[in-house]
């Protein structure tokens, strides 16, 4: 708690005389600033910045899904090898029932229970995929709050994959290079050739883009469907900011909260 | 000492050779995959680890069974043992020595393993399963070699040994403690976030090993001079009995507490396991299998008077090591990953080179073991002439 107990009890003192009754004092003590002030001390950016997703499904529209999965995966040089059991993503959709397993339930609306939603990593305040890392491969910056990984240190040995609630994690079985890209005269049409390709054994995943955040840009997924407030992306330390904004005034769901992860992409149902 | 590895009989030697040409073959086999990476494996993005990780899940068990020999006759003097500890330290080098190679194998980069090393990273649970590894294979060596060169002597082992001996013991225990906290300490794989996985992973190891031990005792009976005795495996019979019943019921709490509870995401990797899910049923019958054979093996256990007769207990003991086999190595391991935490079911099965390179580290373990135990028997065999 960043307020020490004794000036808590002094400052309920002070309200009780001023205001009348404790219970009031209390209400306005733990404001929803308060409780954040205090409840968030897991995780403190060393820049007040702290990157975070909004995911707002109903304002897709189809082809969306498809324009902003293309953007990252071509941005990023996500191979496809075309099988399910080689498969690399870094953003993907799913329905409701398996976006949040558990939350459903059978008579619920079927709009909802059919939509699909963006999944992508959900750059936890308390990554378990950073907990088991045995080389700090993966790791959460400490400016921004996103969790990176540095390829050329990873060993590959997939605790993370196993640790991540989310499957947000991608494990490169053979070398992209040798069949995950389109290939012209025997060499393969890489994306972007301003970002690395990865090599076989390594784990990969969404980093929300601080290659991109570094030149003042949103994430690629974020841009691909920019206008339509579909995917909104700021920070979570400022309350002035967007995503902020729509947080405190629709209701939004993380995925598995239960787990204490605290996810950083959030979803407003029914907005 | 080593003289002794390297003069034997003819079968000796063609047992050498047969699991070198073995170990070769998985060589060869890892060669590829070296080459085209570990989609030459039957793992996915939805099962990331498979039988390399299964087998090394229950070859730490197998490594733990020498202290199950230590504690009778170091700390409660059963002197009886006194023959055979040896056998279990052995064991335990060539136990902790696939599980390393295993480890290796299932690495994605494996030329980057001392990353582990040069970025010690303490809240990693598998930089801690590296040094209790490490630690535990050094012990086994220095314990084992010495007791055995001073034995050859005839002189008693130095007293720095008897601390090292001690310390081997709450050693064996964290191997296994550890090995359970990568699985237990997970959040949203249910089959694996459970208290009692260490526990578990004790009883279940302090039955597959000493079990492991008294067949390899029957065969070294067999096969040299060197009588292990009667009663020590009665005794190691035991424990394995008590550890096998221990294991079973731990593992029907698991069960109860699922299925009890009614909730699903519990019971979902049980499920597919035992009965299958949404029409993928490839472990059914190896679970199955591995049920029967733990009920076979504990009515040959417990039964009174049955396994005094050693054709039995090996019986037993090979039913116990097979059931432990396929629970704690393809049942845990696989189990764990189906369904995947969007709750989809994606199944494994290995793939032949994947098979062969498993088969290659079991080669080597056995090699290990084959010119360890050489050494081991000749020297009682010299002892025992003179």
């Amino acid at each position: 708690m960043s307020m020490q107990r004794r000036d808590f009890l002094k400052l309920l003192g002070v309200s009780t005389l001023v205001g009348g009754t404790g219970g009031g004092a209390l209400f306005n003590v733990l404001k929803p600033g308060a409780v954040e002030a205090s409840s968030g001390a897991g995780f403190k950016s060393t820049s007040g910045k702290t990157w975070a997703m909004v995911v707002d499904t109903g304002k897709f529209t189809p082809d969306q899904y498809r324009k902003c999965i293309k953007a990252c995966h071509r941005e990023h040089n996500v191979p496809d090898f075309g099988n399910p059991k080689d498969e690399i993503k870094w953003i993907w959709t799913d329905d409701f029932e398996h976006s949040f397993p558990g939350a459903g339930h059978e008579f619920m609306d079927e709009e909802l229970e059919t939509l699909p939603f963006v999944l992508m990593c959900n750059h936890c305040e308390k990554p378990a995929c950073v907990r088991v890392c045995p080389t700090q491969a993966t790791f959460k910056r400490a400016s921004d709050g996103i969790v990176v990984m540095d390829p050329h240190r990873c060993i590959g040995c997939r605790f993370c994959m196993a640790a991540c609630p989310f499957g947000a994690r991608s494990f490169n079985w053979r070398d992209p290079r040798k069949g995950g890209f389109p290939m012209v005269n025997g060499k393969p049409v890489i994306p972007n050739p301003e970002y690395p390709t990865r090599t076989k054994g390594v784990v990969e995943k969404c980093t929300f883009c601080p290659e991109r955040l570094a030149v003042g840009k949103e994430p690629a997924c974020v841009e691909a469907t920019e206008g339509s407030g579909a995917l909104v992306f700021g920070n979570l330390e400022d309350k002035r900011s967007e995503v902020r904004r729509i947080l405190a005034h629709n209701y939004t769901i993380q995925r598995k909260p239960e787990l204490g992860t605290n996810p950083r992409v959030f979803y407003v149902i029914g907005g | 000492m080593l003289d002794k590895a390297i003069s034997g009989s003819r079968t000796y030697w063609a047992w050498l050779g047969f699991l070198s040409l073995i170990s070769a073959a998985g060589f060869i086999a890892y060669l590829f995959q070296f080459n085209y990476g570990l989609g030459l494996t039957g793992m996915s993005r939805d099962v990331t680890w498979g039988f390399y990780i299964a087998q090394f899940t229950f070859l730490v068990g197998v490594a733990a069974s020498a202290v199950m020999l230590v504690i009778p006759y170091y700390l409660h003097d059963y002197k009886k043992f006194g023959k055979i500890v040896i056998l279990g330290e052995f064991l335990a080098v060539s136990a902790v020595s696939m599980c390393i190679l295993f480890i290796f194998v299932d690495l994605g980069q494996p030329m980057r393993v001392m990353n582990v090393v040069l970025h010690p990273t303490p809240n990693s649970v598998m930089f801690w399963d590296m040094i209790v590894l490490s630690g535990y294979l050094g012990l086994n060596i220095v314990i084992g070699w010495h007791t055995l060169h001073a034995e050859k002597k005839g002189v008693a082992p130095s007293a720095w040994l008897k601390p090292l001996i001690y310390l081997s013991i709450p050693w064996a225990v964290s191997i296994h403690t550890v090995t359970a906290f990568l699985y237990a300490g997970i959040p949203g794989r249910h089959l694996w976030l459970t208290a009692i996985m260490a526990a578990r992973f004790l009883a279940s190891a302090f039955a597959a090993g000493p079990a492991l031990l008294i067949l390899l005792s029957l065969i070294v009976r067999n096969v040299s001079k060197f009588d292990p005795g009667k009663e020590p495996l009665q005794t190691l019979g035991k424990i394995v009995t008590y550890a096998m019943t221990a294991n079973v019921f731990f593992f029907l709490l698991e069960v109860f507490t699922a299925f009890y509870s009614g909730i699903p995401s519990h019971q979902h990797s049980l499920q597919y396991l035992f009965f299958g899910l949404e029409g993928h049923n490839a472990l059914v019958p190896w679970m199955w299998s591995a049920a029967a054979l733990a009920i076979i093996s504990l009515t040959l256990l417990i039964t009174p008077g049955l396994k005094k007769n050693e054709d039995i207990l090996g019986i037993a003991c090979i039913t116990v090591f097979v059931s432990t086999w396929i629970d704690k190595g393809m049942g845990l391991v696989v189990g764990g990953f189906i369904p995947n935490p969007m709750e989809r079911v994606t199944e494994y099965t290995p793939t032949f080179p994947e098979v062969l390179i498993t088969l290659g580290i079991w080669a080597i373990g056995f090699l290990i073991l084959s010119v360890l135990y050489k050494v081991a028997i000749s020297v009682r065999e010299e002892l025992a002439g003179n």
